[in-house]
């Protein structure tokens, strides 16, 4: 290949044109921004299915689809949302942020870094085709237990080939980011100094890197039970269908970290800058961090405590579940401790970072009654869980990417956002996300199971509320979209600091940053991260 | 239609339930629109629901604490009210501190659990066992002790008005979707063991009022245990998602004194029994259709649809399929009925040789398919020798 | 070289595009096999060609690159780390298996025959099963296949764990040669590695049409079959996977590249041939001797 182009590829500042700088990418803010579009597309796709599932619980009786579809649309919503949109929104600001912090040149890995991407978009082209198989899209849920999911048609390869595909691409992004922060940083980036966004990167990466794989594992299990005879999930040959929810929930007590600790590192960039204030607790915030990922391993079966579990394993997992509520709960008392006392203003990104305080915790809270062994007996599988993890996926992961993405817009495109805007699709989905998500809470505790595309009329009051509530937090996301493209096109000039309290390498580059961010590692001091 | 109506009712529920917020009075909350988890009906769920509170009551305070620091430190350190900013970044005190308050009250929330955990493990000494397993979809109860086997299907109203676009207000079916044909009735005041397992996939089996739910899981059993303490009729359902229908698995316990239990034990299987001997009547074409069509509704509308279209690639048509229309393929209709096929489950043990007969006499007789073909219950029992 | 001192970010590359199209069509022809459409193969066998071509493509511009003298410290020390968290991540593969091996073994058959937690599955469901492991009768054997015996441990599956830990030694002595620089030596030992690699895999090839054809032992034969295929397939697959890439390493150490100081490629493929190595002292102890 082109053994003499690189050489003298730091001597200027030239971008690739056309199809090709996009397709043949290795540029981390170029793959960055790919991932940040593709994850807004699958936000809106996945948004629409879930559009469609508020429209068939508007009222009882079924109106609009098929129990069958409507069974695909909850399935996959899930997929689409967790692997389509939040985890590649997260992949998509790392690949921004993290060489820009750390005073890279770029990603260790470029030319892994693009193939990690472009996986993404097929592996969802495998998955959303099943839309058009005989026998439809998956319809098991996204958790895929069997015997049930060994029911589906047509589709069924697709869907394990696309989890195997998303899998690859989400090891290699995790593997980039651990050879990233840990091999590029510039001299004086201590791990101390690291800036928290970093650092819940790189813990959340070696979460990929442990989980993704088991998830492979018993996705591969699922396929050989279906065409090759095996018989891991069928009791009559020895094995046993709750074999495959340990195996999964292995895999998915990290992955809910895997979407939730980027958000964290968001959340605690952005409050001390709207502060004016260093982050509080620094240290234990790593720590914290930490210890809420390896804790992660050791709960997976309360996702599974009507499985009918031997008493010792539900109280094991009923402890270590609500120990994770200690280092959730020391983050949150540093976020309030941050803002104590500090010089506050209440920009969108500060008004989504504080909304996600107050409204994660409420999920935590819900988090923390659902961990309580004898009583998830009854809150299992309700609308409460649909409630709590909306709290903590859509109010948490979801409003700390918005704030993530007001705060780095400025950043990323060198104009200002329009404020005026952005504070109203702030409000509109702080109301409406409430709206559409609380009143889940009395469903639940009411009696209404999740995942039904009917119910008894007595649940239906509280329903078309959500309903309602539903509809107009869909069409308030329209806004951001608005406002992103006018942000992108045009508008005030930002300065290369943008926020008056930011600190941190970003801030010290233009807005936007060169095409090739520091050619030249910058000197990191303790003066350039502190207050 | 019926929305107009609904609208109506809704906004006044809504204006019900915000005087109550208003007035803070849990009492026309739970009224109005089921706000909370049920206390039920048994020792078990009156502990659960104790638990909820309690851990309910300690996040709310928690949450009054922490939001309200922060709502405080919004109001007050904000730089338009021309605060400089603190400059410090930690304390070990506080944080020591709330790392260990935490984890106090999480062991205070832990030991109660774990003794209301130990007690809901405990299914000796019951008087009566009840064997629940799972359909898609419908609940097969084996009370153990009896030799007497029901199956509980979704009321036939219920099925009606849940059909897309039916046209039927749901209001109008009677408990809709919570409604069965046949109830598990349950004495009061016994301790009853309730072992979950299914036939096909996982269900759960849930009845909020007893205080749990537990998963039905093929090839294995969950054991379970209820006292239920006071009579009535109580309303769950399927609680895992267990395919198309798994809103429509409804579950209705009803608990009676122990003397009309046993009088009903009796009743129920004599009256199995009488159903089984009249089993060799023939039956007229008119008969057997409209017994056929019963059937059709309770257990074959779900997969192979009203029209008998089925749903293309999942579950095949009946109108116009050979099987249910070639002459020669009389006894391999009847065969799959009874014992099944692929995905389709084995109807032999839960449906009388009479209604195999009509069911499948209805179904080549109906829709498109005019074959005239009769089939009576001796056809059946014949079909059941191979 | 001035290069040597600023981190080489490599020029844009169609290698990942084409990685990603290569995977998806394999992916589809995958699906499309199981779901017995004839045309299936064929977009699998593109995807095959596709992988290849991909893999051979992007080596070669790395190795250009390589050789080029565009990799410093640093390059070098992002590849190391990349190769080390991707075994780790294989390592998580075949934990899902060796879990659901355990789980079986110790949890779900004990179970089924009334232990512990079991009683009541046992009583009511299975009450003429008998838990064994191996597990000879299954609670249910109408769909799957029982088998009339098993592979001893101290067979050829002994005579492969001796074949693999040599073949560790071998790979060893060759690392020793090459830091020495002494080709032949660094020669000679690859081959020999090679050479243990593929007996190993032909060994296990026999054993598996031995436990097809004879034992009626087969990936059907209920959880201690579909328990024993996998894990000894999948680690097979590794080897065969492994020694291709011994092979490539032995033709570039014939074609003289690799330096005392400088050999990534040689030391990844020796890790991940030592990875594959203790996967296997796994299996030997809990699949086949246990």
């Amino acid at each position: 290949m082109s053994t003499k182009a690189h050489a003298d590829h730091d001597h200027h500042d030239h971008k690739p044109t056309g199809i090709k700088r996009w397709l043949f990418s290795t540029n981390h803010k170029d793959i960055g921004t790919m991932y940040l579009v593709f994850s807004l597309i699958m936000f809106f796709i996945g948004g629409s299915m879930a559009m469609i599932i508020r429209a068939e619980l508007f009222q009882p009786g079924l109106q609009f689809v098929d129990p069958q579809f409507y069974n695909s649309m909850v399935t996959v919503h899930a997929l689409v949302m967790i692997f389509g949109a939040i985890m590649p929104a997260g992949v998509g600001l790392a690949n921004w942020m993290i060489p820009i912090m750390i005073g890279a040149p770029d990603m260790a890995l470029p030319r892994m870094n693009n193939m990690s991407f472009w996986i993404m978009p097929f592996a969802f082209a495998l998955l959303l085709g099943t839309f058009f198989m005989e026998g439809g899209a998956p319809a098991g849920g996204w958790t895929m237990y069997p015997p049930l999911v060994l029911q589906t048609g047509k589709a069924f390869p697709f869907l394990i080939f696309a989890v195997h595909f998303l899998g690859i691409s989400s090891i290699m992004g995790a593997i980039n980011i651990i050879a990233t922060v840990f091999n590029m940083r510039a001299p004086g980036m201590t791990l101390m100094r690291l800036p928290l966004f970093v650092w819940t990167w790189v813990i959340t990466a070696f979460l990929l890197i442990a989980s993704m794989p088991v998830l492979a594992g018993a996705v591969t299990m699922l396929l050989t039970d279906k065409y090759f005879g095996t018989s891991f999930f069928n009791a009559a040959g020895g094995g046993d269908p709750v074999l495959f929810q340990h195996i999964f929930w292995f895999f998915g007590h990290p992955e809910v970290y895997i979407l939730i600790l980027p958000a964290f590192g968001i959340i605690s960039q952005i409050i001390p800058t709207f502060a004016r204030k260093p982050l509080f607790g620094y240290a234990s915030m790593v720590y914290a961090t930490a210890s809420i990922a390896i804790l992660s391993f050791f709960v997976w079966a309360h996702h599974m405590f009507t499985v009918g579990l031997p008493i010792n394993g539900e109280l094991f997992f009923m402890y270590a579940t609500m120990l994770i509520a200690v280092p959730t709960g020391v983050k949150v008392f540093n976020w309030v401790a941050t803002m104590w006392k500090g010089a506050m203003t209440f920009e969108t990104p500060m008004l989504f970072a504080l909304a996600f305080v107050i409204l994660f915790t409420i999920g935590g809270f819900s988090g923390l009654m659902l961990g309580i062994t004898p009583v998830d007996f009854q809150y299992h599988d309700t609308y409460f869980v649909v409630a709590h993890f909306h709290y903590v996926l859509l109010t948490g992961a979801v409003f700390a990417l918005m704030a993530s993405a007001y705060y780095w817009l400025p950043k990323w495109t060198g104009h200002m956002y329009d404020e005026k805007l952005a504070k109203i699709h702030f409000w509109l989905s702080a109301i409406f996300a409430n709206v559409l998500f609380f009143p889940q809470h009395f469903l639940g505790l009411a009696g209404m199971p999740r995942r039904i595309p009917d119910y008894s009329v007595q649940f239906a009051d509280f329903n078309m509320v959500s309903s309602l509530g539903g509809f107009a937090y869909g069409i308030s996301q329209l806004l951001f979209v608005y406002i992103v493209i006018k942000c992108v096109l045009g508008g005030k000039k930002a300065t290369g600091q943008v926020w008056e309290g930011a600190r941190g390498l970003e801030w010290t580059l233009s807005s936007p940053p060169p095409y090739h961010s520091f050619t030249k590692s910058p000197k990191v001091t303790k003066a350039l991260m502190d207050y | 239609m019926h929305l107009n109506k609904r609208m109506s009712k809704f906004l006044s529920n809504f204006i019900l339930v915000l005087s109550a917020l208003f007035l803070l009075s849990p009492d026309i909350l739970h009224a109005a629109w089921g706000l909370n988890m049920t206390q039920g009906v048994t020792p078990i769920s009156q502990d659960v629901y104790n638990m909820h509170m309690t851990s309910l009551y300690v996040v709310t305070v928690i949450g009054l604490l922490v939001f309200g620091m922060m709502f405080w430190s919004i109001f007050h350190h904000r730089k338009s009210k021309g605060v400089k900013p603190a400059k410090f970044s930690h304390s070990t005190t506080v944080e020591v501190i709330w790392t260990l308050v935490p984890l106090l009250i999480i062991i205070s929330l832990a030991v109660p659990a774990t003794k209301l955990l130990a007690r809901m493990d405990n299914t000796s000494e019951s008087s009566i066992t009840i064997k629940v397993t799972g359909y898609q979809w419908k609940w097969k109860y084996d009370y153990i002790n009896e030799d007497l086997t029901i199956y509980s299907n979704l009321a036939t109203d219920s099925v009606e008005a849940s059909q897309r676009n039916s046209g039927i207000n749901p209001s109008s079916a009677d408990n809709y979707l919570r409604n069965t044909d046949t109830a598990l009735v349950l004495p009061v005041g016994k301790k009853i063991r309730i072992m979950t397992t299914a036939n096909d996939v996982i269900h759960a089996w849930w009845v909020p009022d007893l205080g749990w739910k537990r998963d039905a899981i093929p090839g294995f059993i969950n054991d379970n245990w209820t006292i239920i303490n006071k009579e009535g009729v109580y309303r769950g359902q399927c609680a895992e998602i267990c395919g198309k229908g798994h809103g429509y698995m409804p579950i209705v316990v009803k608990a009676v004194p122990e003397k009309e239990y046993l009088a009903w034990v009796e009743d129920t299987k004599a009256a199995l029994k009488s159903k089984k001997d009249s089993g060799d009547k023939e039956l007229t074409m008119d008969e057997l259709k409209s017994k056929g069509e019963a059937v059709y509704k309770a257990n074959c509308l779900a997969c192979h649809q009203a029209n008998g279209q089925g749903i293309k690639g999942v579950f095949p048509g009946l109108d116009g399929s050979p099987l249910a229309t070639l002459k020669d393929r009389i006894p391999e209709h009847i065969h799959q009925v009874i014992y099944g096929k692929n995905n389709m489950p084995a109807f032999g043990e839960q449906l009388s040789d009479t209604d195999i007969a009509a069911v499948v006499t209805y179904e080549r007789n109906n829709w498109g398919n005019k074959t005239g073909d009769i089939v009576q219950s001796k056809d059946v029992s014949a079909g059941r020798k191979k | 070289m001035a290069s040597k001192d600023i981190y080489f970010i490599p020029e844009p590359s169609k290698w990942p595009i084409v990685a990603s199209l290569a995977l998806f069509s394999t992916f589809i022809g995958g699906a499309m096999t199981l779901n017995q459409s004839s045309n299936g193969k064929y977009v699998l066998i593109l995807g095959a060609i596709g992988i290849i071509y991909m893999f051979a493509g992007w080596f070669s511009s790395v190795i250009s690159e390589s050789l080029a003298g565009n990799y410093n410290k640093q390059v070098d020390v992002s590849f190391r780390m990349g190769m080390g968290w991707f075994i780790l991540s294989e390592v998580m593969f075949f934990a899902a298996f060796f879990g659901a091996l355990f789980y079986a073994r110790v949890l779900s058959v004990p179970w089924l025959s009334g232990e512990g937690h079991g009683v009541a599955t046992h009583q009511f469901l299975w009450p003429a099963f008998k838990a064994s492991w191996p597990m000879s009768v299954m609670p249910n054997s109408t769909n799957y296949t029982a088998y009339k015996d098993t592979i001893p441990a101290f067979g050829v599956p002994a005579v492969n764990t001796l074949l693999l830990l040599s073949s560790g030694v071998t790979v060893t002595l060759a690392h020793w040669a090459l830091k020495k620089g002494q080709r032949t030596q660094l020669c000679a030992w690859l081959f020999a590695t090679v050479a243990l690699g593929a007996l190993f895999v032909y060994f296990q090839a026999g054993e598996y049409h031995h436990a097809y054809t004879e034992l009626n032992l087969k990936l059907s034969s209920g959880v201690y079959g579909s328990t024993f295929f996998m894990l000894t397939g999948f680690h097979g697959f590794h080897v065969t996977m492994g020694a291709v890439m011994l092979a490539v390493i032995l033709f570039r150490s014939l074609k003289g590249h690799f330096t005392k100081n400088d050999h990534f490629a040689f030391e990844a493929v020796a890790w991940y041939w030592h990875f594959v190595d203790v996967v296997w002292l796994g299996l030997f102890i809990f699949v086949y001797w246990l």
